[in-house]
């Protein structure tokens, strides 16, 4: 367990390392993955019960965790790497040719901690819910874990999944929507409106919980609240608002980093408002 | 001869239904998955046996491949049902990203597939699904000719480790495989050895071939038939075997002329050892309404196509009428 202020170091760290890789091949999305900086930190490090060494792909009795929104794979690389998965100095190969980090996340290379590609949105809520059942097949009591965007939600496949879920208690499941309100064109609220997302979830039979995302302590605290809220006959969802851009002041707020790399100079700004490091890759 | 005598007559789907059934049975890792067509898929036995192992999607085909897709990521061994139609064309990006190209272990098992599916019509007689699932890396095609041929591909791809599209259909077909047969996925069965001309069938057309064989040889035609259930892989050496032999190709399939069997031969032929050939197969249109035997007439899978076909390549006819007796080279 780490102490919210180590979980603010590896934070900065995982910040760095997002823009970082994002500028060494100027592609990528830093956007939605500085957003879950905080998500995923407290994610790997003081909520799931897992084994990165030697990876397990079934994740029998261990939690696991499935990113449905690909393209943020810069934090989850970072977050893979940091949390014993495999060697930070791999960061420096992300989108590069015969890399095993894919422009979004994929298994075929065999990147330990990646259990299914995606990238084509909608799609992993549906994959949890079936590693869910696999679980309970399993009788194995860990939990799975899944992130997607708000934007994703658009998806018709997301409501068929969450309609399954809610109508056959999939309680083993602990979904999180990043609800940052961008998508690739604007605002979600311009493009499809999603104001709020609690009373549609709860109409599917979903347990909703709101979480502050770009905080530690908010975090770790939203985290285990949905963990005690589990296995009590509802899937349980985590509307968790955070800022797309968070941590570095000219990515924030806006849906115009979605997907551009910053420049030399944005970079050494961006570093410099994240100074603490564990070291980069 | 062949052996054309119908003794019974059933659907390939129920085979599915009893493969799927003994696999419940005997391998405690598969389960089942189904949208809202438990019925017409024969899915019943296994729901009624394992309701445990069995998950009703609803009419939501994308979240069950998705599901299927997870289950297979926890070590279970899925198989997903509904017609052929919803089973691929209608969650193509699903099946690519989730399944495919994560190598999940899941079997896409696909019933009412082709014009053979009948009165409901267009709408629902996919007649494109073979090549769609060819092109998947990673992905096994499967379309087998009668019941007993079905169970056994049914049993045999739960072994397979990867994903597996494993098409069949609806009407009630003769049985002639044996019934405990030994599938081996990607193995094609010659079922008549011959000189003048090789044909290639696959799913219903294998009856079909069957009939026009005998008819064939009746003119004076010999007649290599060779059922090939496995699309993909392809058993390349049986095929480039039997045209070094025969010289000439009519294939035999209820799909589109696009992306289909004959498709797979003619690619493997024109970059080994080039052959005429001849396809039997629906040629850029889309079906209709109607009953099995019309539809196959209309759209020109009927035997006397597959006779045409045959006869139409003037010099596979001339060559059989020009053997002397005794001898099969003659030029």
């Amino acid at each position: 367990m780490k102490t919210p202020q180590e979980l603010k170091d590896i934070v900065s760290q995982v910040r760095r390392d997002i823009v970082r890789m994002v500028h060494a091949v100027q592609s990528g999305h830093p956007g939605g993955s500085l957003g879950c900086a905080e998500y995923f930190t407290v994610l790997y490090h003081n909520i799931m019960d897992y084994t990165p060494v030697p990876f397990s792909m079934e994740g029998k009795n261990e939690d696991v965790f499935i990113l449905s929104n690909g393209h943020i794979s810069p934090v989850f690389y970072s977050s893979l790497a940091h949390a014993g998965y495999f060697d930070k100095s791999e960061l420096a190969t992300f989108r590069k040719i015969g890399s095993r980090l894919q422009g979004h996340p994929a298994t075929e290379e065999g990147l330990p901690g990646i259990r299914v590609a995606s990238g084509s949105l909608g799609q992993g809520l549906s994959v949890a819910v079936g590693l869910a059942q696999s679980k309970s097949l399993n009788a194995d009591s860990h939990y799975v874990y899944a992130l997607m965007g708000d934007g994703e939600l658009q998806e018709g496949q997301n409501w068929e999944a969450i309609m399954y879920a809610g109508h056959n208690k999939v309680d083993n499941l602990i979904a999180t929507v990043d609800f940052n309100k961008q998508q690739i064109d604007g605002s979600t609220t311009d493009i499809m409106g999603f104001d709020e997302l609690r009373s549609k979830f709860e109409a599917f039979g979903w347990l909703v919980l709101d979480m502050e995302g770009n905080d530690v302590e908010q975090v770790e605290a939203g985290l285990n609240k949905a963990k005690e809220a589990a296995n009590n006959g509802k899937p349980v969802v985590i509307l968790m608002t955070t800022e797309m851009g968070n941590g570095v002041d000219f990515m924030m707020g806006s849906h115009e980093w979605h997907g551009i790399a910053p420049n030399d100079e944005q970079l050494a700004s961006a570093l410099n408002q994240n100074v603490a490091t564990l070291g980069d890759y | 001869m062949i052996n054309t005598e119908v003794l019974e007559k059933k659907d390939t789907r129920s085979g599915f239904g009893a493969g799927l059934l003994e696999l419940g049975r005997t391998n405690p890792e598969v389960v089942a998955l189904c949208a809202d067509l438990t019925g017409s898929l024969k899915m019943g036995d296994f729901k009624k046996e394992f309701p445990e192992r069995f998950f009703q999607a609803g009419i939501a085909e994308a979240n069950m491949i998705g599901m299927a897709a997870g289950l297979a990521t926890g070590g279970k061994i899925p198989f997903t049902g509904t017609f052929a139609n919803f089973s691929t064309g209608r969650v193509y990006d699903q099946i690519r990203q989730s399944v495919a190209y994560s190598e999940k272990n899941v079997k896409i098992c696909a019933s009412h597939a082709g014009l053979t599916l009948g009165e409901d019509g267009a709408t629902h007689q996919i007649l494109e699904d073979l090549g769609l699932m060819k092109m998947l890396p990673n992905m096994v095609v499967i379309n087998p000719c009668d019941y007993n041929q079905t169970k056994a591909a049914t049993i045999a791809i739960a072994d397979h480790h990867g994903p597996v599209y494993l098409r069949f259909g609806r009407p009630k077909w003769p049985v002639f495989t044996a019934p405990d047969q030994k599938f081996e996925i990607g193995k094609a069965w010659t079922i008549q050895e011959g000189t003048d001309v090789t044909i290639f069938a696959t799913g219903h057309m294998v009856w079909k071939a069957m009939e026009a064989s005998n008819i064939l040889e009746s003119q004076g035609i010999s007649v290599e038939l060779i059922n090939i259930h496995t699309i993909k892989p392809l058993d390349n050496e049986a095929i480039l075997k039997s045209v070094a032999k025969t010289k000439c190709v009519v294939t035999a399939e209820e799909h589109q002329m696009n992306g289909g069997l004959g498709d797979s031969v003619c690619q493997l032929l024109s970059r080994n050892t080039p052959a005429p050939v001849e396809m039997v197969a629906v040629n850029d249109q889309f079906g209709e309404s109607g009953k099995p035997e019309e539809l196959l007439d209309k759209y020109g899978l009927g035997t006397e196509n597959i006779i045409t076909a045959v006869n139409t390549k003037e010099w596979i006819a001339d060559r059989a009428r020009l053997k002397p007796s005794g001898r099969t080279e003659t030029f």
